[in-house]
């Protein structure tokens, strides 16, 4: 398989503190990686740096649904393909949709159960419902790659195996960082556990039980 | 969820949002617009305005007329001084007392040169006057602010005192401390703004560089002119530097050391009581019989002609007035602050866009109106574009700052887009803020540039001045303040509306960039 991205020895961190340290890491085309860990332990800041090495080949899905509170919905996953489209066209496009932009956006829609909201504004949406608007942005944006920072952890379990079956399913290669333990390893084929800026685990999660994770979230 | 609420059709007005209200004031503009005149009546503007930019960009430095700067400078320290001092005053009992409240909103409805034209009249073309020309209004607008911020104030210190602790302790161990920072900022900011009132009383008489500017102008003397300009420009620019809480003391003391001598007027209070037991009283008053009926009627007669002739064309030629330009600020302000801001000018075009925003932000609007009629000839025009320009750079520059403390999403787009889907409408609540908040500046600034010829408020004022009808002048500057008033209410009532009433509105509190947040990442070679 080829590898999309290589991590060698890397370290990262915020004006001079260190989050991450001595990170290697490849990723290949086609795998399903769960980051996961305790909060604050570095996976955001690992998404990062796998982001800033993808960039244009990534559909986002960042922490905070990190909509535009004051624009549709339509508006918000629109926004996936402003790159692809005239900027004119994008200008239209905010004062007067056009009708095939809205019907592909509300197909979109569609697939996280937000099509009825289509001219909501996002800020009156809740956080669930911002958070599938957030992950519809990434579905629109149609690359390759998906990276979310805890895509589902506002939603319940049902709706987050649905979503992330969907995503897994409509991008090749998928790296979420997650919280619930049965989700990842029933979504991914790679489990990465990062504790205090080191990566501690990283094996097949066919090969990896539930119980095997608790340690790293223990109190 | 209330599923019936969502189902049934709200029988009530449609929702007002950032969207439904920008529309409206965008329709007012373009009926107001066509209510407005904006020929050009100048037989040939380009050849004056080629000799202006010749007089500008070649000041003649050696004709500075020292003392008018300098009494620019002291007429504007002692009036903030005495502005702030009375305003705080006033605002440790503003929340508490309505009547206080009132006081303020009319002191600060009149603008600076309506009170100077007032105090003319009793203490000539004095020091005095240009002073309290400036304290007079600027108390009302400190007691506000001073007020404002003393309410926001954290009162975490506060409760951790002893109970018994007096009032007075209390006050200057937990709050004054959190409070003299933003108190000296704001004072000092407000120096700046003084400058520019008391630089504009020159342009009615008083001894300061507008009374210089003004003759050079009109004789077209454009080099003299710029000088003096730019040397105003460099006192703005340099503010930080000799206007600190440790300068103020001695700016205060060499500011009445440098004083002008008062020139004729006879005494002040003679002039006072005259002024307001003769001058200001309706003439059909004046040594009448209060108990008459005949009276009353007289003044009804008196005042009819005042309300319709005079007072009704000019309210709604202030208002047609400030609605075009209200609306220009916001376009311009728009199209302003992506050239201060990080993410669209760079880190080479954004110093140069701050400088040339504070340059217009510094000019006097009311002096930019003066040059465009000269060039442009009477009409609408040069008002609409000094104080569009002027309050779009202000806005803009605060948009800018806005903008360079958001946080983007990693994949956010880049140029247009950017500004377009994230930038602007992130920020649409923040400058709907603004723009509502500079409605009643606009509104008296408009009614101000009646005095130089477009037929706003002030144009009645002026004459009934110059006639020496200063009743009819009374008249007309209490329906200026009025309709100030109304429309300072009318704009809070809109921003609680909006939910953008607790957004920051003022110049001082313009967000800086944080110093953090930046991503580094490094590797190292295997």
């Amino acid at each position: 398989m080829p590898a999309l991205v290589e991590l060698r020895k890397a370290s990262a961190g915020y004006a001079g503190r260190a989050v991450l340290h001595d990170i290697n890491l490849t990723i290949n085309a086609g795998e399903r990686v769960a980051v996961m860990g305790r909060s604050g332990a570095g996976k955001s800041t690992l998404l990062n740096l796998l982001h800033a090495r993808l960039a244009d080949k990534v559909a986002l899905i960042p922490q905070a649904a990190a909509l535009v509170k004051t624009l549709s919905v339509f508006h918000n996953v629109y926004m996936g393909r402003l790159d692809r489209h005239s900027t004119w066209h994008n200008l239209r496009n905010l004062v007067w949709p056009a009708s095939r932009d809205i019907a592909e956006v509300e197909d979109t829609l569609e697939l996280v159960g937000l099509a009825d909201k289509l001219f909501e504004q996002a800020g009156t949406l809740s956080g669930g419902q911002q958070q599938r608007a957030s992950v519809a942005r990434a579905f629109y944006n149609e690359r390759a790659i998906v990276i979310g920072d805890e895509p589902v952890s506002a939603l319940d379990r049902r709706q987050g195996a649905d979503i992330l079956g969907k995503l897994c399913a409509r991008h090749d290669t998928a790296i979420f960082a997650m919280h619930d333990i049965s989700l990842a390893l029933a979504h991914a084929d790679r489990v990465v556990v990062i504790e205090e800026g080191r990566i501690v685990l990283d094996a097949p999660s066919r090969t990896i039980a539930a119980v095997d994770l608790v340690p790293y979230y223990g109190g | 969820m209330n599923q019936q609420a969502m189902t049934t059709p709200s029988l009530a007005l449609p929702k007002l949002g950032y969207r439904s209200v920008s529309w409206l004031f965008l329709l007012i503009a373009a009926v107001a617009l066509m209510l407005s005149d904006l020929a050009v009546s100048a037989l040939n503007p380009w050849a004056e305005m080629r000799r202006l930019a010749a007089g500008l960009i070649r000041p003649d430095l050696f004709s500075i007329e020292m003392m008018s700067v300098v009494w620019t400078v002291a007429f504007a320290v002692l009036g903030v001084a005495i502005g702030a001092s009375t305003g705080f005053l006033l605002a440790l009992v503003f929340a508490r007392l309505r009547a206080v409240r009132i006081l303020c909103a009319f002191l600060r409805s009149v603008h600076e040169l309506f009170w100077a034209l007032l105090l003319i009249q009793i203490a000539g073309l004095s020091a005095t006057t240009g002073i309290l020309a400036v304290a007079i209004p600027y108390s009302g607008i400190f007691a506000k602010v001073f007020a404002e911020m003393i309410e926001e104030a954290d009162l975490a210190v506060e409760r951790v005192l002893p109970a018994r602790t007096s009032i007075i302790a209390r006050f200057a161990y937990a709050r004054i401390p959190e409070l003299a920072p933003q108190f000296w900022t704001y004072t000092l900011y407000r120096l700046e703004c003084g400058m520019r009132s008391t630089l504009v009383l020159g342009f009615i008489g008083l001894p300061t560089i507008g009374f210089h500017l003004d003759s050079f102008f009109k004789q077209g003397h454009y080099r003299e002119a710029a000088a003096l300009l730019l040397a105003f420009y460099v006192l703005i620019g340099t503010r930080r530097l000799w206007a600190r809480p440790s300068t103020v003391p001695i700016l205060i003391i060499a500011s009445v050391l440098v004083l002008p001598e008062t020139v004729g007027g006879g005494s002040a209070l003679a002039n006072l009581t005259r002024f307001l037991t003769h001058d200001v009283i309706p003439t059909p008053l004046r040594d009448a019989d209060l108990l008459a009926a005949a009276t009353w009627q007289n003044l009804a007669a008196w005042l009819w002609p005042i309300i319709t002739k005079q007072a009704a064309p000019g309210v709604i030629q202030t208002l047609v007035l400030s609605q075009v330009a209200l609306v220009a600020m916001g376009v311009i302000a728009l199209i302003l602050f992506p050239f201060i801001c990080r993410q669209f000018a760079g880190r080479l075009g954004r110093p140069l866009g701050r400088v040339a925003l504070v340059v217009v932000r510094s000019t006097p609007e009311y002096m930019l109106v003066y040059v465009l009629l000269q060039l442009l000839g009477p009409s609408m025009l040069p008002a609409i574009i000094a104080l569009s320009l002027h309050n779009g750079a202000i806005v803009g520059y605060l948009m800018g700052r806005h903008a360079d403390v958001l946080e983007y999403r990693r994949d956010a787009p880049s140029g247009v887009n950017l500004y377009c889907y994230e930038t602007v409408p992130r920020l649409y609540g923040q400058f709907l803020a603004y723009v509502l908040y500079r409605w009643e500046i606009i509104l008296r600034e408009s009614a101000i540039f009646g005095i130089l010829g477009v037929a706003t408020l002030g144009y009645y004022i002026d004459a009934a001045i110059s006639e020496f009808r200063l009743d009819v002048a009374v008249v007309l500057i209490l329906v200026t303040a009025l309709l100030s008033m109304a429309v300072d209410a009318f704009s809070r009532g809109l921003r609680r509306r909006l939910r953008i009433d607790t957004m920051p509105t003022r110049l001082s509190e313009a967000p800086s960039e944080p110093a953090m947040g930046r991503l580094v990442g490094a590797e190292r070679p295997a």
